[in-house]
């Protein structure tokens, strides 16, 4: 869908397949077939230039036509170029860094308010995590001790012009959230086991908010977008498409046979 | 000198907010209040003890603040979010553009301290850029009230409003020159007065000023009218026309630079639908300073005086064209 587009953030999206996979098809309650269905959890995509990943996992979880994907980033299609709030099951528009977490408070402050029992999940990027506003929110969720709130950094290490440590480095990150009044988990982000079981130990923990560092590998599966910054924010010609989908396809194989 | 417009009673718009929430607070459940340590200053400490559990403090972070009522909104709340004017705009203007507007969702922003009213906290807190801020945004809802009486109108109102919606209000106590029985309907203007020779179009603590200035112009043998423009977004502009068609010359009064704001709005309007000599009464181009909200307004040229010379400036001009 990229290579269609011809544009397009090809890196994050790659990085967070399996944590959309482990919240679509193991823990977000939900119903494709009914996307404002009072008791679903809601999950925010922060980071939201890596819609094509969210796309296309509500796309095969059936919110929406699989062919729809190919429209990305075309003129009068839903699927605009950043999350966007008119797509079945996404939950807000999205797209400049930083905002996410605190609206996700909000629905998480409106849900203890009425009484339900919704949780609330928002995925971070690590390069966001530069922004002021991602802070203020931290704050406000371990001080308001909102623990039906997860979030999830998408620790891939590269931001649109280097790598993390090069422009600020985030460490130590864990604490700098421990600060804030998190409980802190660091899970593999590409095991979907391990982050199932991280996403069980979250709803566990109760008085405070959790937050999974899920650590990753920008572009992951494709040799030669694998931790590359050049990457971040870039499609796939029909060529380079052809050799990615290959190596994925044969990534997929391996590890069916595997197992 | 002549007694002004009104010496009745004086009451700031901001206190009109308060009264608006409490009003608010009893008649629906789903009405929230956030504060960025400002809950007294906004006047939102009133719904904070009457309901504290709908009132959020969330410090001094308006982008956080603004994000968390989104939240709210999408979740079916109408949160209120309350600061100072420069702090809620300025600092949140991102997240209003993306997170609030672009999600068209039901916050509504309160600038309790606007215009160069603000006073001795001088130039940083004197917000004079906010509305052509706010009324560039799609989705947006601009209120600007005129009095306490309309500024808890129009808080009640604004709950009512789908979608985002910028209410601008004032620290200083000014005249109340509304009635509780007068009419208030976002996107209507009122029409105060009528007049053949010249219109003046107003908005906040500038109303009455125009009004003022309308009797001093009726003791110069000339008829002007006065329009109140609560709303500066969607403006009025059926209103508008039909006054200025009248008189065929404006003067816009607004306590906001004069880059963007009411003067502009209106500008945008006669420009297309009647042409017609046009004239601003606003800050011009330049940040405020220390100082008492009357010898301020005095000096940064926001009186009836003003209005009046720019009236008169403007009646020369078409006298001369006929």
């Amino acid at each position: 869908m990229l290579e269609a587009a011809g544009a397009g953030h090809s890196g994050g999206s790659l990085s967070e397949v399996e944590l959309l996979i482990s919240l679509y098809y193991y823990k977000l309650r939900h119903d494709p077939q009914d996307p404002d269905w009072e008791g679903r959890d809601k999950f925010i995509l922060s980071k939201g230039h890596a819609c094509p990943g969210l796309y296309t996992v509500l796309a095969h979880r059936g919110f929406f036509p699989k062919e729809e994907l190919f429209t990305f980033r075309k003129l009068g299609s839903r699927l605009q170029g950043h999350a966007y709030l008119g797509v079945p099951g996404v939950e807000a528009s999205t797209g400049s860094l930083g905002q996410g977490l605190s609206i996700a408070n909000g629905l998480a402050l409106a849900a203890r308010a009425d009484g339900r029992d919704t949780r609330v999940y928002c995925l971070m990027g690590d390069g966001e995590l530069d922004e002021g506003q991602v802070w203020e929110a931290a704050m406000t969720t371990g001080f308001r001790r909102l623990d039906t709130l997860c979030g999830i950094v998408d620790r891939n290490h590269i931001q649109q012009d280097s790598f993390t440590e090069e422009i600020k480095d985030l460490e130590p990150l864990g604490q700098k959230w421990a600060a804030c009044g998190w409980h802190v988990i660091d899970v593999d982000g590409h095991d979907v086991a391990a982050l199932m079981e991280a996403l069980d130990a979250a709803e566990r923990v109760k008085g405070k908010p959790t937050m999974l560092i899920a650590h990753t590998i920008k572009g992951k599966g494709v040799s030669f977008m694998e931790n590359q910054a050049e990457w971040h924010g870039k499609a796939p010609n029909k060529q380079e498409l052809e050799q990615a989908l290959a190596e994925l396809d044969e990534a997929y194989r391996h590890e069916a046979q595997g197992v | 000198m002549r007694p002004r417009v009104s010496e009745v009673k004086k009451a700031a718009t901001r206190d009109g907010l308060g009264q608006g929430l409490l009003e608010l607070g009893r008649s629906r459940q789903d009405v929230f209040v956030l504060a960025g340590d400002l809950a007294e200053s906004t006047r939102a400490h009133l719904f904070q003890r009457e309901f504290p559990e709908r009132f959020l403090n969330m410090g001094i972070a308006e982008q956080d603040m603004l994000g968390t009522a989104v939240g709210l909104s999408l979740a079916g709340k109408i949160p209120f979010v309350c600061s100072f004017t420069v702090f809620v705009c300025g600092r949140g203007y991102d997240q209003i553009r993306i997170s609030v507007c672009y999600n068209n969702q039901n916050v509504k922003i309160v600038g309790s301290h606007s215009g160069i009213t603000v006073g001795s906290d001088g130039a940083t807190a004197q917000a004079l850029e906010d509305i052509a801020m706010m009324r560039v945004l799609p989705n947006m809802t601009v209120l600007v009230p005129a009095d306490a009486i309309e500024a808890r109108k129009a808080t009640v109102a604004a709950a009512g409003v789908p979608g985002p919606v910028f209410l601008r209000l004032g620290r200083a106590a000014v005249p109340t020159i509304t009635a509780e029985d007068d009419p208030f309907e976002v996107g209507q203007a009122r029409v105060l007065r009528p007049g053949r020779d010249v219109t003046l179009v107003a908005c906040g603590i500038m109303v009455n000023e125009a009004l003022h200035a309308a009797q001093l112009l009726a003791d110069d043998g000339v008829d002007a009218g006065v329009i109140n423009v609560h709303t500066i977004k969607p403006l009025d502009v059926a209103t508008l026309v039909q006054e200025v068609q009248a008189t065929g010359a404006v003067v816009t009064a607004e306590e906001h630079q004069v880059h963007g704001g009411l003067g502009s709005a209106v500008a945008e309007v006669v420009t297309r639908h009647c042409p017609c000599y046009i004239d601003m009464v606003a800050v011009q181009g330049v940040f405020g300073e220390s100082g008492e909200a009357d010898e301020l307004r005095e000096k940064y040229g926001l009186t009836y005086q003003h209005i009046r010379e720019k009236a008169l400036g403007l009646l020369k001009k078409k006298s001369a064209r006929r």
